[in-house]
């Protein structure tokens, strides 16, 4: 019996040691997309967060502590966006390497300009994040930001391999260099145009592309929607005469139909997650592609429709 | 000569004429250039000033538009129908006029692209040392039976009183203490049936977070890794009352001692963890181990036996408790936790007298991949638990009812079962079912910490946000010694601060 078990010791220790791929965890699927592109497969990745489910409320399993436990890296998203989970496994992880400020700790929200960073810190205004809204990887600018940190972590984890993550960084941010004008451009006849979001999590990709979306189903963040909110938005939307409203897959699709039934607008199913909704499997600039192409298609085909 | 002279003065007189003649061109000219260059002032004037005027027009369109769309984002005026949501709606467009004001703001703040040279705006978070938490649990409600803390609410943080009751006010802090260590504190106050408070310390230890080879130690006041429920703060329960098992053998207050641990993350490739804590094992936190008692005819008695002030001689006069725990992936969606727990250690009967508890539990968990905001989900929580007390026969100072107590071995088992259904956003629905039951003792047969008892407890829990619950429980217990009772629970939460993350 013992013999069994220090075999089987053995065994997983060779494992571990045959494997010399750069272990890397996501918390988030967008930043584990950023990743793959920089660590191609030099790096073994794992993410925590499913692209479907909500990046707040993830279930701190267990498993993720192993997970977590055998990473080189760690790449967090940061700005609070994790801070319901993320610590309590980092605690048991028992992973020098991801200490907070090591170099294996990738925080990529260093750098980013954070957006709502409240002036006082007051929860009856909702479940505000103290250090600014954290959902700022859907400006592409940001994503160019984050990659750099990625690419930075992987060549101090792995120098040997830096020539191929500075190629694929290079690759991926020309790559988005010129989507980036392209997608302005999709999105440019629609500057100005106001769409309405479930949660407050879409404001850095409005910015970024002249959209306001700033009304939301959500009458305070993390509050579920009331029947006297949607009865305002939706007078909001018809004197505004907005026609779209973007849901996020783990979000209450049927609040967002009835808003939609209600004021002749388009309920369009967004993302901020590559895999959360069917077409965004591809990849970060795959993802954008869609989110870009599939408003213009609603904003146009409304405006056609309305004239 | 003449001639000559008329000439002379003709043309002298043509001259002049011309010369005349060459000064009226002269001054025209110049007036015309001076009527010219008026003119060209004039226009240019004018011009400028209809510049001037087109700019404010444009201005002043500008800022229709501007006043226009300010207007538009205010809230029109109400129809009738909607003067009732008007009340409703106050507050929150209250709000929401601040939100999109703090919003224009950034957006502003946006316009200019982030360049190296700026200075950043990092995330604020952790901009204190450490989280610090205050979190209240009270209690309103009644029971058939007069004083529920005699026999049905038998925890420390259970609600004691018919009427109102406020057993949990928890002041929770954690936080890094250097690259080394982690440091976590809990201190609760509590009001007591006269309403003066308690405190206790109930944690304050620290934790490593860089030893070597998968290890990691934890050493203070803390609760001991038995099981499930134990090491949960009230907050976390999942009901208003502690299971009845647990009350038992780890004790009213939880098993909690001053100790260290040590555990390991097992290399195997799913999560298993081991672990050994070690404790003093004193008093009434370490309530089957060398805990003196509650005085019964003014001696301190456990079990009805005198205690005795056993001091520490040795390590095996400690509280070890080993507990193994590994978790699967079922699919992806469900997650089950499984662990074995033991406690081994003295008690203060006798001087060789030892306690032993074994403990098993299981947590099971569905979550869809669409879950919003941890909604729904599905739960399954099982803890039982066997203990073997070894009870000395009774010594000195005895009354005539003690004096025959013979040495015996008390056993105590039981069981908790729960399910939890997040059937919406923010609403569980929970059942427990509960058993507990020990062997007839020589002391007492009627001791209702020993007797048969069942309870069966639904609950309803809505969390009115992360930092606020509202909980509706009622109680069916049915014992040998008080028959059928029924009692009814209304408990609310608040929690202000920053708390540190919960783990699974």
């Amino acid at each position: 019996m013992k013999k069994l078990f220090l075999n089987l010791i053995a065994m997983i220790t060779l494992a571990t040691v045959a494997h010399a791929k750069l272990n890397v965890v996501a918390t988030t699927p967008d930043l584990a997309a950023i990743a793959r592109e920089i660590g191609g497969d030099k790096i073994e990745l794992t993410t925590l967060a499913k692209p479907t489910e909500d990046p707040h409320f993830v279930d701190a399993k267990p498993s993720f502590i192993v997970k977590l436990n055998r990473a080189d890296v760690l790449i967090e998203g940061g700005a609070e966006l994790e801070i319901g989970w993320l610590p309590a496994l980092l605690d048991q992880s028992r992973n020098e390497k991801l200490a907070a400020g090591a170099a294996g700790h990738v925080l990529c929200s260093q750098g980013i300009q954070l957006l709502e960073v409240p002036s006082t810190l007051d929860r009856s205004k909702g479940d505000i994040h103290a250090a600014g809204n954290p959902h700022y990887m859907v400006d592409p600018a940001n994503a160019n930001i984050v990659a750099q940190h990625i690419a930075d972590a992987l060549c101090q984890q792995d120098a040997k391999s830096c020539d191929a993550y500075r190629a694929n960084l290079k690759k991926f941010t020309d790559a988005l260099d010129a989507k980036l004008v392209e997608w302005q451009k999709t999105l440019e006849p629609f500057r100005g145009r106001e769409v309405v979001a479930y949660h407050n999590s879409w404001l850095y990709f409005g910015n970024r592309f002249g959209l306001k979306i700033d009304l939301f189903l959500e009458p305070k963040p993390g509050i579920p929607p009331t029947p006297a909110h949607l009865a305002e938005v939706i007078k909001r939307m018809k004197a505004d005469k907005v026609r779209v409203v973007i849901v996020d897959p783990y979000l209450n699709r049927k609040t967002a139909e009835t808003v939609a039934r209600n004021t002749d607008a388009m309920v369009v199913d967004v993302t901020q997650f590559p895999g959360g909704v069917k077409g965004t499997e591809g990849g970060y600039i795959q993802m954008m592609d869609y989110l870009v192409d599939s408003l213009a298609k609603a904003m146009g085909g409304k405006k056609q429709h309305g004239e | 000569m003449k001639l000559k002279f008329i000439i002379g003065l003709s043309s002298a007189l043509c001259l002049s004429a011309m010369t005349v003649q060459a000064q009226k061109t002269n001054d025209v000219e110049q007036l015309r250039r001076q009527f010219q260059q008026l003119q060209e002032s004039f226009e240019k004037t004018v011009k400028q000033q209809q510049q001037q005027i087109e700019t404010q027009q444009q201005q002043i369109s500008a800022l229709t538009e501007k006043l226009d769309a300010l207007t538009k984002s205010q809230p029109a005026p109400k129809t009738d129908d909607q003067k009732k949501l008007e009340a409703q709606l106050a507050a929150e467009l209250g709000q929401k006029g601040a939100t999109n004001s703090e919003m224009a703001a950034s957006a502003a703040a946006l316009q200019q692209p982030w360049s190296p040279a700026q200075p950043l705006t990092i995330a604020r978070a952790g901009s204190s040392y450490m989280n610090i938490s205050f979190d209240v649990l009270m209690d309103v409600g009644g029971s058939t039976e007069a004083d529920p803390s005699k026999q049905l609410e038998l925890g420390d943080h259970d609600p004691s009183n018919n009427g109102f009751s406020l057993r949990n006010a928890e002041i929770a802090v954690d936080g890094a203490v250097d690259p080394y260590f982690k440091g976590y504190g809990n201190i609760v106050y509590k009001l007591d049936q006269n309403n003066e408070t308690g405190v206790e310390l109930e944690e304050a230890y620290l934790m490593t977070t860089s030893l070597p080879d998968n290890l990691q130690v934890k050493a203070g006041q803390f609760f001991a890794a038995f099981g499930r429920q134990n090491a949960q703060h009230p907050h976390q329960w999942a009901f208003v009352d502690q299971p009845i098992i647990l009350n038992r053998t780890l004790g009213p207050d939880g098993l909690r001692n001053v100790g260290a641990q040590l555990s390991w993350l097992v290399p195997t490739p799913f999560y298993t963890e081991a672990l050994l804590g070690v404790f003093n094992g004193q008093g009434g936190t370490a309530f089957s181990f060398r805990n003196e008692g509650e005085p019964v005819d003014g001696i301190p008695r456990v079990h009805g036996r005198e205690t005795i002030d056993r001091t520490l001689r040795g390590p095996g006069d400690m509280l070890f408790v080993p507990r193994i725990t590994s978790s699967f992936e079922l699919t992806d969606e469900q997650t089950l936790v499984v662990g074995a727990s033991a406690a081994f250690g003295p008690n203060d009967t006798g001087s060789d007298k030892r306690t032993e508890i074994y403990g098993l539990d299981l947590y099971w968990k569905w979550k869809p991949a669409k879950a919003n905001a941890g909604f729904p989900f599905v739960s399954w929580q099982t803890e039982a638990n066997y203990q073997n007390f070894q009870a000395a026969a009774n010594l000195t100072n005895a009354p005539a009812s003690f004096t025959s107590l013979p040495a015996e071995t008390l056993d105590d088992w039981g069981f908790y079962s729960q399910v939890l259904w997040g059937f919406k956003e923010r609403w569980v629905a929970g059942l427990r079912g509960e058993y507990a039951n020990g062997n007839a003792g020589a002391y007492n047969p009627d001791d209702i910490y020993r007797n048969e008892r069942t309870r069966i407890s639904p609950a309803l829990t809505f969390f009115t946000s992360e930092f606020s619950k509202i909980r509706l429980q009622g109680n069916y217990d049915h014992g040998k010694l008080f028959g059928d009772q029924y009692s009814i629970w209304l408990q609310v939460e608040f929690m202000l601060g920053a708390h540190g993350a919960h783990k699974f």
